[in-house]
């Protein structure tokens, strides 16, 4: 398993629309894909759960990333959270 | 040819197809059913129909309004695809053997619930979403018919029952060739719409089957308050020439623009324009009107399913501003109540809900609803000439209290460090007698008074505006009422302060004499009306 730390830089935190780019984008991979914030978690691919976790600007969440291409997925979704978040 | 005698509230011609609007959302009903497989699939095929229309939806969207108004269609997408949602959906029909509408509407309260209950506005609002998703699958589940206010594809007729004002915020009212109601009264929301658009409309028609009348060609005669269903050619060719004749005159009257609103000895009224939404400022514009002398705000709640958001208000205010231009804009804080319901703000039933909880009442009483309002309000009012008007006031205490409120808004403001105008005119409604008594001790603590017509007479003389039995003895000429209004003037004037008149009474051109003799500074009227006035004064 591997995972990493991000802070949130989007004004409007992780809504609607990016959430759902997010949860197509981990589609990709056979890994499972979780997002923490504190207490809370959910699976990145779950949208209304993912919106459910009321992500906003400067919170700090923890991505897990578990399975055959985690490697590969960690980078790529890493990437992918610099460019929307 | 059938003829069908109702009230006018609004003359003038119109023929054309007649479009029946019968209320849906019919409540789901459970049905037990036995192959919970094949329901399931019924729902698997409804989710794909309900995506392909939306990505049709985005792409006539992105044409139209651009990528940011179209990505809400793209959202509804993903949200439709999310697992937990079409998970609930098979759960509920496998586990309960129900038909798939029930389920969907099973799964909408759960998870609608669930995001109404955040705390994050945002979050809070994203109800709105799941409601409207679901509701798509029901109306493929079912067949039913999308609601056809927003959707009109010609030019129609338009008959209901009663029209609510949340139904007549939906409106797509470029579409409107006349409005016909079976029920509503003089001065129902329908009556004001037909008066702001200008529109031939009959109330009180009693129509014994309205959905038979579906398709069909009608005429509309709002000067002598008939309804013709299917009429002979001699009726049509009739009628046809006399909407004619209606047209040239219109053209007549549009020549008055750009002409200032003066009297023959050279006094000037402010002639501005009672709008219900930002569509309506269009029909403002293109009447002349010298601003706004009443925006309801109210149309922002009616026309949301959930308390709308400072952001969503802000942006709202600001495109009105922007609209005008430099142009004054009196926004009226919230009316809800009353004859205006909203689900939303779950309030109990009244006895006497006109004499109730409602408008600054309500604000009053939910002071941080009413703080998300005022900050949009004087947010916004960077971006033009605003003033604000508080609705409903009968006391003095009540004006204290909302200079409060405020001063604490601004002070918010200020050191969040967020724009905002420190000057914003204010006002109050004069509506009720209450008010006009005491005008006096009103008149030093506001800007400027405008006076409720509507209110002011169904309040003194005790009379049910929304009680059609009652519409003969609304007299609305009644001494009293201009007494009342003369008080008001005359307190007003006193403490160097303006009145304006911003009810149905503004544009009673029988009365417009006994204004100016009042010395009323400002008459707020219909935009269809704003001309038609000027031309009385110019005559004055």
């Amino acid at each position: 398993m591997k995972n990493f730390k991000y802070i949130i830089k989007d004004p409007v935190g992780l809504h609607a629309r990016p959430a759902g780019n997010l949860a197509k984008k981990v589609k990709e991979y056979e890994s499972k894909v979780i997002i923490k914030k504190g207490e809370k978690a959910a699976e990145a691919q779950k949208l209304m759960t993912v919106m459910g976790l009321c992500v906003k600007q400067n919170d700090e969440i923890t991505i897990e990333i578990d399975g055959v291409d985690e490697d590969r997925a960690y980078l790529e979704i890493q990437k992918f959270f610099e460019e929307n978040f | 040819m059938q003829k069908i005698s109702g009230k006018s509230v609004q003359n003038g011609t119109a023929i054309g197809k007649i479009k029946v609007y019968t209320k849906i959302g019919t409540p789901v009903k459970r049905i037990h059913v036995n192959n919970a497989v094949a329901e399931i699939l019924r729902v698997e095929k409804a989710v794909n129909q309900a995506i392909m229309d939306l990505q049709n939806l985005y792409k006539i969207a992105v044409n139209g309004a651009g990528e940011d108004s179209a990505a809400i269609f793209e959202v509804h997408q993903m949200m439709l695809e999310d697992e937990d949602y079409n998970d609930s959906i098979r759960n509920i029909i496998e586990h309960e053997n129900v038909n798939a509408e029930f389920a969907v509407a099973r799964t909408n309260e759960i998870f609608s619930d669930i995001f109404a209950s955040m705390e994050d506005e945002y979050m809070k609002a994203r109800a709105i979403d799941i409601k409207d998703i679901s509701n798509r699958l029901i109306h493929i589940l079912t067949g039913e018919e999308e609601n056809i206010l927003s959707d009109l594809k010609e030019k129609v007729i338009l008959i209901a029952d009663d029209l609510t004002p949340s139904e007549t915020v939906q409106l797509e009212k470029s579409m409107i060739l006349a409005f016909v109601t079976v029920h509503g009264s003089l001065t129902s929301h329908t009556a004001i719409l037909a008066r702001t658009m200008n529109i031939p409309a009959l109330i009180s028609v009693p129509i014994e089957n309205i959905n038979e009348l579906d398709g069909k060609i009608g005429i509309i005669d709002g000067k002598e308050a008939v309804l013709y269903i299917e009429p002979d050619d001699n009726t049509i060719e009739f009628y046809e020439k006399a909407v004619l004749e209606e047209e040239v005159q219109k053209k007549l009257l549009l020549e008055l623009r750009g002409k200032p609103t003066v009297t023959s000895d050279g006094k000037e009224i402010h002639l501005c324009a009672n709008v219900g939404n930002i569509g309506d400022i269009a029909f403002a514009q293109s009447n002349d009107a010298d601003g706004i002398g009443l925006f309801r705000s109210e149309f922002i709640y009616l026309g949301s399913k959930d308390y709308p958001t400072e952001e969503e208000q802000f942006q709202m205010y600001k495109q009105a501003l922007q609209l005008m231009e430099k142009k004054k804009v009196i926004i009226r804080t919230c009316d809800i109540g009353a004859d205006k319901q909203v689900d939303y703000f779950c309030m109990d039933k009244e006895e006497n809900p006109a004499l109730g909880y409602r408008a600054i009442r309500i604000c009053l009483d939910r002071v941080d609803f009413f703080k998300t309002q005022l900050r949009a309000l004087f947010r916004a009012a960077v971006f033009g000439s605003l003033s604000i008007m508080y609705p409903m006031i009968i006391s003095l205490d009540e004006v204290k209290r909302i200079k409060e409120i405020v001063s604490e808004v601004q002070t918010e403001l200020e050191t969040s460090g967020i724009p905002y105008a420190k000057h914003v005119e204010q006002g109050i409604m004069i509506e009720t007698p209450a008010a006009a008594l005491i005008s006096d001790e009103l008149a030093r603590e506001v800007d400027f008074f405008s006076v409720g017509t509507n209110d002011l007479t169904q309040y003194t003389l005790a009379i049910d505006r929304q009680n059609g039995k009652l519409d003969s003895l609304y007299d609305k000429h009644h001494r009293a009422i201009l007494s009342l209004i003369k008080m008001a003037a005359d307190n007003a004037h006193a403490n160097g302060k303006w009145i304006g008149i911003c009810g149905e009474l503004g544009s009673d051109l029988e009365l417009t004499k006994t204004f100016l003799d009042m010395g009323i500074d400002e008459l707020s009227v219909s935009p269809g009306m704003i001309l038609k006035v000027r031309k009385r004064i110019m005559e004055l």
